[in-house]
């Protein structure tokens, strides 16, 4: 690693006064997870890191906030992922957030790793995280993974960058219906679907924010007695791994028929995968498990598998079938 | 005895350092190490920065008051084995991968490797150094030795203190040792006895 200087302001005023002096050099940290594996690999050398977690203001007490809000649910911006795994509060309605932090990376990691900084992590694409290979998202010309090794990119919504979206959260928050609060010059609330670009919008950023600009909180919406949600992942080993493929899923439930239905595919496409193919297929109807299978068939129709990919249709698929089955509570089928 | 008798395999690695191992390796070989790798630091921050060079800190090893000059871009895990030479965490992926490293910060188990040393500035750390008392191993480190807890024992000083973190609960399952030791990867697989040692040392200490 580079060196680099440590700022540790008490306001967020005084942390984006320090993130915009330098908006080149200098980046918030917030659990340093991903930004420290970054600068060892060499793909980034800040000359300065401005701590999130010092933060004593108002803003720095809604980022480690976690509870009800409103008629909603708060989870702040610095909120661990092993906090958000041992919360009680989310019940069955947000169960796809809680299965979710408990399911990425390690349990070490998740007492580092933040809410913030996971849905803000680069991407894992071994292309991109070599420091000597030129890729698109580095300002090369061309994505190495169409003619290269392709067997965890993407096979939905990919080109002219074939990356996958490396945040877990992401994916359930994207089934929640969340949303997530900005604070830069000025103060913005928007829609979690906002916050990512899609590689055709920007091949070289993921996210929307601007130098400088701090994620203070996700806020979930009100969720109704008979709101259900789930989340699982597919990965090469259970632990210590990214997926291959995730799934999260939302619905009302009520006498077995579906209503508000939301399902999202992670580690498929550059950004969380809503398949709006699959909510149509369910909005409305009794939960089957022939039904499953079509909404499961409908999410990866679209499918374009690179040369090392094509695995993941069937995987995403039954794992969505899984995830469907499991929230309903309808019995998988022998 | 003269100084030479006393020269230690382990003396002689941490003497030799990293660097010197490394002589003959090309910069692409290399593995990857938690030491800098020699660029000039960039010109000094405002004032209330930190760094870029040593800079004090001041922490509580194993029970011990530890003043330090560290720069801010050297890991806890450099810091801990290059600087205080306490080199029960090892490095091994210098990733988050793999759990060699761990050690307890204010009792939570983490991975020194993906923390700057800055990161413990008034905390206290506890390393598998820290678990004995007066030459005596601690009851968790028995239970390890009574039940064939480790074999080339590379994990183990990172799998103790994922298993420490645990102990406080009441009430253990066979379930919450297996998560909690999730991030430790041991590659001879002694996963079953590490999980029979840490439900035994939790009855123990009951
Ligand atoms: C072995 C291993 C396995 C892993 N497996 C998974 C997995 O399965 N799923 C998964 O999702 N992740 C996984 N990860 C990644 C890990 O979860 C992320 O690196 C971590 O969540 C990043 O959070 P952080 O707080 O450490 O972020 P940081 O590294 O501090 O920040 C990441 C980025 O976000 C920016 N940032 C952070 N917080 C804010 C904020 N509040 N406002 C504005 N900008 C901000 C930073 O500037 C930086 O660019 C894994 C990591 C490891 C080491
Ligand atoms: S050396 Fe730190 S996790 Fe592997
Ligand atoms: S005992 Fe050899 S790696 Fe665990």
């Amino acid at each position: 690693m580079r060196p680099f200087v440590i700022r540790r302001p008490k306001s967020l005023d005084e942390a984006q006064d320090a993130a915009r002096e330098r908006p080149q050099d200098g980046v918030l940290r917030a659990g340093g997870i991903d930004l420290i594996d970054r600068m060892k690999e060499g793909i980034d050398a800040p000359a300065e890191l401005v701590e999130l977690r010092g933060l004593a203001d108002e803003t720095g007490e809604l980022m480690r906030a976690l509870g009800p809000a409103g008629d909603g649910m708060q989870v702040g911006a610095l909120v661990t992922l092993a906090q958000l795994a041992a919360h009680e509060g989310f019940g069955a309605a947000r169960a796809a957030l809680r299965e979710a932090a408990g399911s990425a990376a390690t349990p070490t990691i998740r007492n580092a790793a933040t809410l913030g900084g996971n849905l803000l992590q680069r991407p894992r694409c071994w292309y991109f995280r070599h420091a000597d290979l030129v890729c698109l998202k580095k300002g090369g010309t061309a994505c190495l993974a169409v003619s290269g090794e392709n067997k965890f990119h993407a096979i939905l919504g990919g080109g002219p960058s074939f990356i996958v979206h490396p945040s877990t959260l992401a994916c359930a928050l994207t089934a929640l219906d969340a949303q997530v609060e900005v604070r830069g010059a000025e103060a913005r609330t928007i829609a979690i679907g906002e916050l990512f670009l899609t590689p055709k919008q920007d091949a070289r950023r993921e996210h929307t924010l601007e130098p400088g600009e701090v994620l203070v909180r996700a806020i979930l919406p009100k969720a109704g007695d008979d709101q259900r949600s789930g989340y699982a992942a597919v990965k090469e080993k259970q632990s210590h791994d990214w997926p291959m493929a995730e799934a999260a899923v939302k619905m009302s439930l009520q006498s077995g028929v579906m209503t508000d239905v939301r399902v999202v595919l992670g580690h498929v496409a550059p950004i969380p995968w809503r398949s709006r193919e699959a909510e149509a297929a369910l909005e409305g109807k009794p939960a089957s498990a022939a039904l499953f299978a079509e909404a499961a068939k409908a999410a990866l129709a679209e499918a374009r598998p690179l040369r090392d990919n094509a695995y993941k249709i069937p995987l995403a698929q039954g794992l969505l079938r899984e995830v469907l089955h499991r929230v309903a509570g309808v019995p998988l089928p022998e | 005895m003269s100084d030479r008798a006393r020269i230690t395999r382990r003396g002689l690695f941490r003497g030799i350092g990293t660097a010197g191992l490394l002589a003959g390796c090309k910069p692409s070989e290399r593995p990857p190490t938690t030491t800098e790798d020699g660029e000039q630091p960039p010109p000094a921050g405002s004032a209330g920065a930190l760094g870029p060079g040593p800079s004090p800190l001041e922490f509580t090893l194993n029970g011990q008051r530890q003043v330090a000059e560290v720069a801010p871009h050297v890991t806890l895990l450099a810091a801990l084995r290059e600087q205080l030479r306490v080199t029960g965490p090892k490095v091994v992926c210098d990733r988050g991968a793999c759990g060699a490293c761990t050690v307890l910060v204010d009792g939570v188990a983490r991975n020194s490797c993906m923390m700057l040393a800055h990161d413990v500035d008034g905390a206290a750390v506890t390393t598998v150094e820290g678990l004995s008392q007066g030459g005596k191993l601690s009851v968790l480190q028995e239970a390890f030795i009574r039940h064939d807890a480790l074999q080339c024992g590379f994990c183990t000083s990172g799998m103790l203190m994922s298993c420490q973190a645990l102990l406080g609960r009441t009430q253990l399952e066979r379930e919450d040792v297996e998560a909690a030791i999730a991030g430790n990867l041991c590659r001879c697989g002694t996963y079953p006895n590490v999980v029979a040692a840490v439900l035994d040392a939790a009855k123990g200490s009951a």
